[in-house]
């Protein structure tokens, strides 16, 4: 499979802390990488290095095609949909408008519907709540809007940040279900970082360890998984 | 008994409806303030003149001995096309460059841009008053025992539409989508691929257009000089902090609630005639800001001004 995503040296700060000191990772094309890793190792500003929301020394490629230096929405626009951590709802908009956000660059009307009644299938939920203020929804029901909107776009490579963060274990397991279908069935790439390291192992192909802003560890799950520090550290047994 | 109610109810009407059409000019330049205040939490102390700057434009094209000398409704259509690409022209020129920069540089440079259009204006224009045509007719019309003038009810219609105009923006289409969204949340709109720095380009030219409109609302019952929008700017803060900053509908209550306010206190209250009447519009927004600072429909208290 060729790369889809290859992050080159990426270094980053906030200010005069450095958060990134050359990362480097790759992504095949319908492959599933989880980022591991604790509190203010660099999983989050990785991400934000991959939309440029973050100023950033390194090369990011997407697709063969060098993205460094382009705007956040010319990246989204690429094919690349972020989910930002808190899920980046627009609280006063309505659900249907949060959606109709999500296909925002297409011109596709057609496939936008039937696409639509897709998101609506996946999440029945979000049906009822259409002409509802986005805010007004519950975490998990926000996590889904914020996963039905980020399909609308038509990714080729979708990237979550904490999908699981303050959502009960059931909600946690039906959102990986449902990463893993459009992985298994649709061959959607998944970047995914995550704080449930067990969850996070089992649904992705390969995984990525940072500490400090560095990769100490990357390979295929099954793999890590079986490894001495990330059981200790990640697994707690 | 009951002669002199009706007499006294329907002067109380009729300054009602005049309230309104005052209240008319100050909704449109507030709306414009609270589209900007929204989409970029700066409040732009230049709009009062921008709108001066745009209706001189209009003046030139139907007044001015040396200009083209066109209809009037030509000259309005033309102004707001202009009026929108110069919003958008300063947005984009001056506003850009301190997006990043700390609310109270952006003000500053809104402040700055207000100063340099006053000196622009009297530069191009000179400095005199200038009388300015009205679209609609001063002839009183009378409805029942209430006397009102077609200009009154002319300036009530055009606000409205206007207001109808943007809900069918915001609502409807896609640009207003996005606009929306790039107000409720940047970086997230951005994730989604919506062209934010377009976008606050957009709520300025609409800003300023709105602005054109209250100048040639106010240019035919005041005169045009280029200090005409100072007084106007006033109470269209008072009407948008009455309203609620953020919110367009409680800009265009807060408008016409301030005109009818300041009305009746003008007529029925000694002191409050002529000069007093700013002191009025002043007295709106520190009372607001005391007793209820986010406004009547506004939902965060107001922080930055």
């Amino acid at each position: 499979m060729p790369v889809l995503l290859e992050l080159e040296d990426v270094s980053a700060r906030y200010g005069p802390i450095r958060a990134l000191h050359g990362v480097s990772l790759s992504l095949e094309e319908g492959s599933t990488l989880a980022l591991l890793g604790a509190n203010g190792a660099g999983k989050t500003t990785t991400l934000r290095a991959v939309s440029n929301l973050v100023r950033k020394t390194g090369e990011v490629t997407f697709s063969g095609r060098r993205i460094s230096h382009r705007s956040p929405e010319g990246i989204a626009r690429l094919g690349i949909s972020h989910v930002p951590q808190g899920r980046g709802i627009l609280a006063e908009l309505t659900v249907e408008e949060n959606l109709r956000l999500g296909a925002y660059t297409r011109r596709d009307r057609a496939s936008i519907r039937s696409d639509l009644e897709g998101v609506y299938d996946h999440f029945p939920r979000l049906r009822e709540r259409l002409r509802q203020p986005a805010g007004t929804l519950s975490g998990g029901e926000q996590q889904m809007l914020a996963l039905g909107r980020a399909l609308l776009q038509r990714p080729r490579l979708l990237m979550l940040d904490e999908p699981s963060l303050g959502l009960a274990p059931l909600l946690v397991r039906e959102i990986f279900g449902v990463l893993a279908r459009l992985n298994g069935e649709e061959g959607l790439a998944v970047l995914v970082v995550e704080q449930d390291a067990a969850v996070a192992l089992r649904t992705c192909a390969f995984a990525c360890v940072l500490e400090v802003g560095r990769v100490v560890l990357a390979g295929p799950s099954d793999e890590l998984r079986e490894h001495e520090s990330v059981r200790q550290a990640y697994l707690g047994y | 008994m009951t002669v002199l109610l009706a007499a006294a109810w329907s002067e109380v009407a009729q300054q009602v409806v005049s309230g309104l059409a005052t209240g008319s000019i100050y909704a449109s330049l507030a709306l414009g303030i609270v589209i900007i205040y929204r989409s970029t939490g700066v409040i732009n102390f230049a709009q009062g003149e921008m709108a001066t700057f745009s209706t001189f434009i209009a003046w030139w094209l139907i007044e001015d001995p040396n200009g083209p000398d066109w209809p009037y409704w030509a000259a309005f259509v033309v102004v707001l096309v202009i009026s929108f690409a110069g919003g958008v022209l300063l947005e984009r020129v001056l506003i850009r460059p301190v997006e990043q920069a700390p609310v109270l540089t952006i003000v500053m440079v809104t402040l700055g841009l207000a100063i340099a259009l006053n000196g622009l204006i009297g530069w191009i224009w000179g400095a005199e008053t200038r009388s300015f045509p009205g679209a609609f007719s001063t002839r009183p019309i009378h409805v029942g025992s209430v006397t009102f003038s077609i200009q009154d009810a002319g300036f009530i219609a055009v606000m409205l539409a206007a207001v109808l105009c943007l809900y069918l923006f915001f609502r409807f289409t896609k640009a207003g989508l996005g606009l929306r969204a790039a107000a409720a949340g940047g970086e997230a709109s951005r994730l989604l691929g919506v062209r934010v720095g377009w976008m606050l380009a957009l709520g300025w030219g609409i800003a300023t257009m709105l602005g054109a409109l209250s100048g040639m609302m106010t240019a035919p019952t005041a005169f045009l000089d280029p200090n005409m929008m100072q007084g106007v700017l006033l109470y269209a803060f008072a009407a948008a902090v009455l309203g609620g900053l953020d919110s367009p509908i409680g800009a265009v209550v807060g408008g016409l609630a301030l005109g009818v306010l300041l009305n009746l206190l003008g007529t029925y209250v000694d002191f409050f005639g002529g000069q007093m009447r700013l002191v009025g519009g002043l007295l709106v927004i520190l009372g607001v800001l005391l007793i209820r600072p986010q406004g009547l429909f506004g939902r965060v208290a107001v922080r930055r001004v």
